[in-house]
């Protein structure tokens, strides 16, 4: 098993490989559709230096906020990561980031992209929001909170040990094209097509 | 008196109290968002079983069943997508449905603010998070008037991911070999499981409705993903085919979050609905793992059963 320390550099991204499992320690920020439109929209320098080096997490999580103004996350899985395929490739080049987390994988456009800028994509297990939930040691801030609303705010957040596997790495490999060729044929034997 | 629909007088207090009714709600809701149905659970574990030590699936799996029991032990929502609550109650006729749907969306609103579950209602035209977890149509509740005299709440809480990978197919579809009979539908079943792959948080479960029209099709095919994965359906012929396609699909080799395995499928429920000559539509609804089912079944008594 891979241990990732984050932020990091290319050489750390360019080691892994698909298949492989990776536990992420450091700090990550989240960030699903509206935020990669709005990434996309313009330069955000307020927002650049914790993408930079790092990774985004695919994710709207459930959190409290608590008496003294901090927040818990109670509840944190991954969401579909399809949805930013149109997105993703483009932010990864503008910003520097060296990954991302979610679930389902992506598509040709984020694959290349990966490769290119030296950076991967990570699964984590969808629906294991509690044992997820329990890796994020610190909610550092919230950007964009008010606007978005939770689930779509850019949380920045300090994990310890969050499990996941490649899944699509550097190299221009995808376990999911893997997965999805292979399931194409059974289909096919079982349809007699 | 059997079968009356008489109510003793403080239970026909509690049948017209909004406050009351709430609460109940709200229990159900915190059982189904934090609680794996056992039937569920056990298919799981059975996928367990049939997946190698060591592979990404046997971890994928592993990973579900250790969420599930944190979540239990903390009563809190085991996924972050805690989804469209779909309702469906039954009534006596005593009991209104404007009560009931209130109550449904008043306790929606409390579980929100509890964190039982999360912000999720989005106003469409703005973009803006209602930030109380309630819209148009979130929650849905299906009302039916019937005979008995008990109430019958049963919640689904259905996640966005899986809901984005149900599928409606109109046969006949020439590409997949599909005409107008159950050969047809097992087909288009079997494409839709292929074009989910891990997208929809596999192992899933597959709600199926033959027939209807596509909004009726797809209430149907929700609606059978109330029941439990071990029953059987009684008509013969749709038992057979919901087996053999838990079978086939699980041939497809696309295994729990698509990391590739046995486990593809937990489950298909296929229920049927009447058409017009002209259609003859398939409505697939898919569920995640995270199958969130829970109820109520409230006697004349006041008496409170939990259904899973």
């Amino acid at each position: 098993m891979a241990e990732l320390k984050l932020p990091c550099d290319e050489s750390a991204i360019r080691h892994l490989r698909v298949g492989e499992t990776a536990l992420l320690s450091g700090r990550i920020i989240t960030g699903r559709d509206t935020a990669h439109h709005w990434l996309c929209g313009a330069f955000r320098e307020e927002v650049a230096p914790f993408l930079q080096g790092s990774i985004i997490y695919h994710c709207g999580p459930v959190v409290r906020k608590n008496p003294d103004g901090s927040y818990t996350f109670v509840a944190a899985g991954p969401t579909t990561s399809a949805r930013e395929e149109p997105y993703q490739a483009d932010v990864i080049e503008r910003y520097g980031v060296r990954g991302v987390i979610g679930k389902g994988g992506m598509f040709d456009k984020t694959r290349k992209g990966l490769q290119k800028c030296g950076a991967v994509y990570l699964h984590a297990v969808g629906g294991t929001a509690q044992s997820l939930a329990k890796t994020v040691v610190r909610v550092e801030r919230v950007f964009k909170l008010e606007e978005f609303g939770v689930p779509e705010a850019m949380w920045v957040i300090e994990v310890k040990d969050f499990p996941t596997v490649v899944t699509m790495d550097s190299h221009g490999g995808s376990l999911h094209e893997t997965v999805a060729q292979a399931s194409r044929t059974a289909l096919s034997k079982l349809l007699g097509l | 008196m059997p079968g009356s629909h008489r109510l003793v007088p403080a239970m026909m207090k509690m049948m017209k109290d909004l406050e009351q009714w709430t609460t109940l709600v709200v229990d159900v809701i915190a059982r189904a968002t934090s609680q794996l149905p056992p039937d569920v659970t056990a298919a799981i574990r059975q996928g367990r079983t049939q997946e190698a030590e060591g592979s990404l699936a046997a971890m994928a799996l592993d990973s579900v069943l250790k969420n599930a029991d944190i979540a239990c032990a903390e009563k809190a929502p085991m996924c972050q997508d805690t989804g469209v609550p779909l309702f469906w109650i039954h009534h006596p006729a005593d009991v209104s449905t404007g009560l009931l749907s209130k109550a449904c969306t008043q306790a929606v609103r409390r579980a929100t603010a509890k964190n039982l579950l999360r912000e999720n209602a989005v106003d469409t035209l703005t973009g803006r998070n209602t930030g109380d977890g309630a819209a148009p149509s979130i929650p849905t509740v299906h009302c039916e008037e019937w005979d008995r005299s008990e109430v019958k709440i049963q919640l689904l809480l259905k996640g966005g991911g899986c809901e984005n990978t149900s599928a409606q197919y109109s046969l006949p579809d020439s590409k997949l070999g599909a005409d107008r009979n159950l050969d047809g539908a097992r087909r288009v079943v079997l494409d839709a499981a292929y074009q989910a792959q891990g997208k929809g948080c596999g192992p899933g479960i597959l709600g199926v409705c033959l027939g209807g029209d596509r909004g009726s099709g797809y209430v149907e095919a929700k609606y059978q993903l109330l029941r439990h994965l071990d029953d059987h359906n009684p008509i013969p012929e749709l038992d057979a085919m919901e087996r053999r396609l838990v079978d086939e699909a699980n041939q497809l080799g696309i295994g729990p979050m698509g990391f590739g395995g046995k486990t593809t499928v937990l489950g298909v429920k296929i229920g049927t609905l009447g058409r017009v000559p002209a259609s003859y539509f398939v409505s697939i609804a898919y569920l995640c793992w995270a199958a969130r089912r829970a109820g109520a079944l409230v006697a004349e008594s006041g008496e409170i059963t939990w259904l899973s």
